[in-house]
């Protein structure tokens, strides 16, 4: 498999970062690079083998639904980069 | 410049031959010293560090001190710390204040050990040598022309140039043990789920696990006690009974079956590497311990699937960094999506990127079955390996690098290069299994080389008393690099 630079962009684009075509031209051959090592896990037979997600096998835990937070608000927006009124600021989305 | 051990510190602060305000003057004096040239520090708040001295003196005055109470270190800059800057070494945190503590962090504070400030690391935790750091590569202080390795490089080189008695890391592929090696210390990545990621900056959540990092394995183990334990904000914390990791040590290593993966012994192992690990089994044999060979015949693949399974999971991870809540924010946009990209292309860097967009495309449709599914099923394959071969042995020994620390810049060019640095340590982070890294020799250019030890799920307290017997049998861990200006 070999990535073009334009499976670079569409990357780049899902990952929500800004790219430019030079900057993806250069990107595309350490990632070919990188699946080309990845690319050696295909010979590998996993029929009937389990996916692995987690180290162990726990369970998600349940508490009561009740209050446990006291209210951080201010001191959480206190870092933010722009809030007004309590609100976080980012561009207007709707017209 | 201190070299005893932590318990002898605590032993002196008690004794009040010193205090816990001159002790941490000394190593703040330390860090002033040589911050400018090893770059181990991000974060030195010398007020904020003192008043916590100031505390535990008056803890241990009321005579309510606890093991290591006075006894500073020093904090991976992973770790939230309340009121400390906490940049993960990264531009999209370079102004972040964290306004809580991580678990790990309250531990430590609970404890009575003052913080020393926040340690330099690879951007986000990911690196072998400490270079992709947005504040500068940390320089390894047995040589300051070579790397101290990463992630925790910062921690590592603290420690090796006894700026701190001990620091906390952070290990998702060997971040706390191939640093350890290269700088000549001892580093414990536990069991996973037993010390908290509550407060600690997620890369591979299924990976990440937080351990301590210090001249010899009997600090490491008081540090264990300090750090492990249940927290309801972790939800892969593990509820089981508080262990005592010192309670092994000084039990005699006879009949210790020790297992030698012939897979990490192969081509790729520097000869002086493999002499210095081959020496130090010889002394094991000594102490009245045997060798069993075994395989982990999928170790070879750990690297292929880490690299699936960590940038998957760091591409989810690290979305929340867009510029909205905290962090950096691009100064200038168009609309809102706009703001997302630019800010995510200026605030991190090249390697962060690199994962986040390998993560992106093995998740996307069409290749999650190729890639990721794959890469979680022989995830399976390694740990079952590791199951197998501790029906033989108790606990695996080998190298924990392939080499010794190598030149700055040298392969900051071929994330591929780099990458193999990792080719002994990721298994054990995929199977969730404890390891550690000890000392056990130098190179012909006077580089240290590390040793590493896996266990079995919870036996931390048996593996710390083999590196710790080895150590009372020999000194690579009691040494110090000299001439440090």
């Amino acid at each position: 498999m070999s990535l073009s630079p334009d499976d670079v962009k569409r990357i780049a684009r899902l990952a929500r970062i800004e790219i430019d075509d030079s900057q993806a031209l250069a990107s595309q051959s350490q990632l070919n690079t990188i699946f080309d090592l990845i690319a050696t896990m295909q010979a590998v037979d996993t029929q009937g083998i389990a996916p692995m997600a987690h180290a162990q096998e726990v369970y998600q835990r349940l508490r009561a639904d009740s209050v446990t937070e006291t209210d951080h608000h201010a001191a959480f927006q206190a870092i933010a980069p722009a809030v007004e009124n309590g609100l976080y600021l980012v561009p207007k989305v709707i017209e | 410049m201190s070299d005893a051990s932590l318990s002898a510190l605590a032993a002196q602060l008690v004794a009040k031959q010193v205090s816990s305000r001159e002790l941490a003057q000394q190593y703040l004096d330390r860090i002033t010293a040589l911050n400018p040239s090893l770059n181990a520090f991000i974060t030195v708040d010398a007020d904020k560090t003192l008043t916590e001295a100031a505390a535990a003196d008056a803890l241990i005055a009321a005579g309510k001190a606890g093991p290591l109470t006075g006894v500073p270190i020093a904090h991976k800059d992973i770790f939230c710390t309340d009121g400390w800057l906490t940049t993960c070494g990264s531009k999209m945190l370079h102004n972040f204040i964290a306004p809580y503590d991580a678990h790990v962090i309250q531990r430590f504070k609970a404890a009575g050990m003052p913080s020393l400030g926040k340690t330099n690391m690879d951007e986000f935790a990911m690196g072998s040598s400490n270079e992709t750091s947005y504040f500068g590569a940390v320089k390894n202080p047995w040589n300051t022309a070579y790397v101290p390795g990463g992630s925790s490089g910062g921690a590592a080189a603290c420690v090796a140039a006894r700026m701190a008695p001990a620091a906390t890391g952070t290990d998702t592929g060997g971040s706390i043990r191939q640093p350890a090696a290269l700088c000549g210390i001892t580093g414990l990545k536990p069991t996973y789920g037993l010390v908290s990621r509550f407060g600690m900056i997620a890369f591979a959540s299924s990976l990440d696990q937080a351990g301590p990092m210090a001249p010899s394995a009997e600090d490491c183990a008081l540090l264990l006690n300090v750090m492990t334990g249940f927290d309801p904000n972790d939800s892969t914390s593990l509820e089981r009974e508080k262990e005592d990791y010192t309670r092994d040590l000084g039990k005699p290593l006879t009949g210790l079956r020790v297992g030698l993966p012939r897979e990490f012994f192969a081509e790729g192992l520097n000869n002086e590497v493999a002499a210095s690990v081959e020496a130090a089994v010889a002394e094991l044999k000594k102490l009245g311990a045997t060798t069993v060979e075994i395989s982990l015949a999928n170790s070879k693949l750990a690297i292929p699937v880490y690299y699936v399974l960590a940038p998957a999971e760091a591409s989810s991870n690290l979305s929340r960094f867009d510029g909205v809540r905290y962090g950096y924010r691009a100064p200038d946009y168009a609309n809102l999506d706009d703001m997302y990209c630019k800010t995510r292309a200026q605030g991190f860097g090249a390697e962060v990127k690199r994962r986040i967009m390998i993560g992106a495309y093995v998740l996307s449709h069409g290749y999650y079955d190729a890639y990721y599914l794959q890469a979680q099923k022989i995830r399976r394959l390694i740990a079952n390996d590791f199951t197998e071969a501790f029906k033989t042995c108790d606990v695996i020994l080998g190298p924990t690098a392939p080499g010794t620390a190598f030149k700055l810049g040298e392969k900051s060019e071929d994330p591929v290069e780099m990458y193999l640095n990792d080719l002994y340590t990721i298994p054990a982070n995929l199977a969730g299994l404890p390891g550690m890294s000890l000392p056990c020799g130098f190179d012909r250019q006077g580089l240290p080389i590390g040793l590493q030890l896996v266990g079995n799920y919870f036996s931390e307290a048996k593996m710390l008393n083999v590196a710790h017997q080895y150590q009372r049998a020999t000194d690579w861990h009691a040494r110090a690099p000299e001439g440090l200006k």
